[in-house]
């Protein structure tokens, strides 16, 4: 089999689909974040804090759609944290992202460990399946690889489009924008900077959350340690990939994970059992450098990111 | 609220405020052991005992806090500077691969000759893999706290290969693991029949050595020139990129001691697992010693007694071992909020 045949073949698209989901979560919800004026280097950790709070929820008899709420809100407590300690106290944004990043793998490890003390493998549950949309689905190449997947990869797409229409067609989006761009402006309308950037740290680690869930509850049926493995990274690159424009950032994480698919595809070929196979695990993280190199010209960083306002200050 | 700086904090505030942070990452990690079952103040008594309560244990924190001066040392840098080096995982493994090839007989030389040349040669390693980033920053642009986080993956990925391949032991028996150095690479113990190996006194020379670059070199005033406003920086002559390449070098090449250190005279071959993460615990040491270098060496040796100290616990109270990335986060998160109000008053507005 070669890559062509690889590329035209409907199981490789239906995987990079799925592949995809948790970075169109985790990145829109960095987006969020970074287009209100704060980066959030927490992600990483909120990934992991969301794909053990939503499983474990299940875990003890919650239903799966539960289970994404409780990913969910765990992920906002520690984007609250964040915000406290990023907004109104104005602390370095790197240092804090870390830290959380830190707090929220170790006190997910610690509460792993407590709830199922001397468990070698770990449980498994009844994981979201596949849902195929009637007729869609029927489509060739594309019914597979866009309309019969879980229902939690439907909801990120419609995030996209949700968050789009949110942040440039609505009052709270432009808002939310000009928080990123010219906060003193935001103030002078009445408005309160503190709150939007704190409310948007909060509803993107909600997302961040979500797109760890969608590991645990989605593409795996159970929580691994390091199952995460630097994809948060990977997001904050496809952000600025994306020129923190929601639409590129999902056509970056399509890409990216259309890349992906294909690495681990060409591994099983006679060509890649020639190859050491951390090559292939290294390419995902040069592309995205790449990447990054590629898009800094163009990219339209918004004009406050990591710039901490004070109120009152000129 | 509204942050007012306040002119002439007094000394109550300046020691008050970071001793209430660390007493209440006490209290949180106390309550987080009661739940796990355990009583709550014998948990700290345990670490305590368990990293300085005998001269075996001692020694295993000066020998867990070795690596994490030279990482330490290598962030606080690197931030001084504003240069955002989250790579020190990388540079430390690139350090433990050059420390390898070399010293494992394709240099017969004297140790005198032969160590000085394996450290240098790693320094130059380490430096040359944040050079990367640095570059990318200064000519693109390209915000080096994400391409120094990704390098990290692709520079252990790359060590995993040269375990199974070039590196490999052939009498490894099929483990992953690189031959042993020879005895004139290995770096020899500090005081006879104590376990403690001379990778330690270079961590504390190195700190020595950063400390008056920092505060009597050109260098140190420009880096922290820069650090504290590029732009004004720049207005006044000071040539920013090229202090930031200098500081990547000199930060790169410190996190490069620590592979050198743990290769050369704690562990005498190299695995994958030689660093559980001594490059990203750095930051949490630079940062509790408030960049200072030799406040690096003090922090160290209190982030390697928590270690040391939690593991030896985890096994007397069944607490997972965790809790001691529990309390290093808190105590980072809460030491930045004390440090900040310090110097700054909260304000209703």
């Amino acid at each position: 089999m070669d890559i062509f045949d690889i590329l035209i073949s409907a199981s490789f698209w239906t995987a990079a689909i799925r592949i995809a989901s948790p970075l169109i979560f985790a990145a829109l919800g960095e987006l969020i974040c970074e287009r209100a004026g704060v980066l959030n280097l927490g992600i990483e950790g909120i990934m992991v804090v969301g794909a053990f709070a939503g499983w474990m929820a299940v875990y003890l008899g919650g239903g799966l759609w539960f289970g994404v709420a409780v990913a969910m809100v765990s992920g906002m407590l520690f984007g609250l944290l964040h915000g406290i300690l990023t907004v109104p106290f104005g602390l370095s944004q790197h240092v804090v992202g870390l830290g959380i990043t830190l707090l929220a793998t170790s006190l997910t490890y610690y509460s792993y460990r407590l709830a199922l003390p001397e468990v070698t493998s770990p449980p498994k549950i009844e994981a979201f399946q596949p849902y195929e949309i009637p007729i869609l689905s029927d489509i060739p190449l594309i019914g597979p690889a866009l309309f019969s997947q879980t229902p939690l990869t439907y909801l990120a797409f419609i995030l996209v489009i949700l968050v789009t229409l949110i942040l440039y067609r609505t009052p709270l989006g432009l808002a939310l924008r000009a928080a990123g761009e010219n906060p003193a402006a935001v103030e002078a309308q009445g408005l309160s900077v503190t709150a939007i950037r704190v409310g948007a740290v909060m509803v993107g680690s909600g997302l961040m959350a979500v797109g760890g869930a969608f590991l645990t509850m989605s593409a795996f049926n159970s929580f691994f340690f390091e199952m995460v493995n630097g994809r948060g990274w990977i997001c904050i690159a496809l952000v600025v990939f994306g020129s923190w424009k929601p639409g590129k950032t999902l056509l970056g994480a399509i890409l990216f994970a259309a890349f992906d698919a294909l690495q681990i595809r060409v591994q099983q070929t006679p060509l890649g059992a020639d190859i050491p196979y951390q090559i292939f695990l290294m390419a995902p993280y040069i592309l995205s450098i790449l990447a990054l190199v590629l898009m800094s010209r163009r990219a339209q960083v918004p004009a406050a990111l990591m710039v901490p306002f004070n109120k009152g200050e000129r | 609220m509204r942050l007012e700086p306040i002119p002439n904090p007094t000394l109550t505030r300046r020691l008050g405020l970071p001793a209430l942070a660390l007493l209440t990452t006490v209290i949180a990690a106390s309550l987080l052991a009661m739940i796990a079952g355990a009583q709550p103040f014998s948990v700290l008594g345990l670490i305590i005992q368990g990293a300085f309560g005998s001269k075996f244990a001692a020694l295993e924190t000066l020998n867990r806090a070795t690596p994490l001066i030279f990482t330490g040392l290598a962030v606080a840098v690197a931030f001084r500077a504003q240069l955002w080096n989250i790579g020190a995982e990388a540079q430390l493994y690139v350090g433990a691969v050059v420390t390898v090839v070399l010293g494992t007989g394709a240099l017969a030389w004297p140790a005198f000759a032969l160590l000085p040349t394996i450290a240098i040669a790693a320094m130059l390693a380490g430096a040359v893999v944040l050079l990367v980033p640095t570059f990318l920053k200064t000519r693109f642009g390209v915000d080096e706290v994400v391409t120094t986080l990704l390098l990290n993956f692709v520079v252990l990925l790359w060590v995993s290969m040269l375990l199974e391949g070039a590196l490999k032991d052939p009498m490894g028996l099929g483990w992953p693991k690189s031959a042993r150095l020879i005895g004139e690479a290995r770096l020899p113990r500090m005081v006879d029949g104590l376990r403690l190996h001379w990778g330690f006194g270079l961590a504390l020379i190195s700190a020595l050595v950063v400390w008056v670059i920092q505060r009597r070199t050109t260098l140190g005033y420009e880096m922290r020139a820069v650090g504290l406003n590029k732009d004004a920086a720049a207005f006044a002559g000071i040539p920013v990129n090229v202090v930031l390449i200098k500081t990547a070098l000199l930060s790169g090449g410190l996190a490069a001691l620590a592979g050198f250190s743990e290769v050369a005279g704690l562990k005498g071959s190299l695995t994958l697992d030689i660093s559980p993460g001594f490059g990203y615990t750095g930051i949490i040491v630079a940062m509790l010693a408030l960049l200072n270098p030799l406040g690096v060496v003090v922090a160290a040796l209190f982030v390697a007694g928590i270690f040391v100290g939690a593991d030896s616990m985890s096994r007397a109270a069944g607490v997972p071992t965790y809790l001691a990335d529990i309390m290093l986060a808190m105590a980072l998160l809460m030491m930045v909020l004390a440090i900040m109000l310090t110097k700054f008053k909260v304000r209703r507005s």
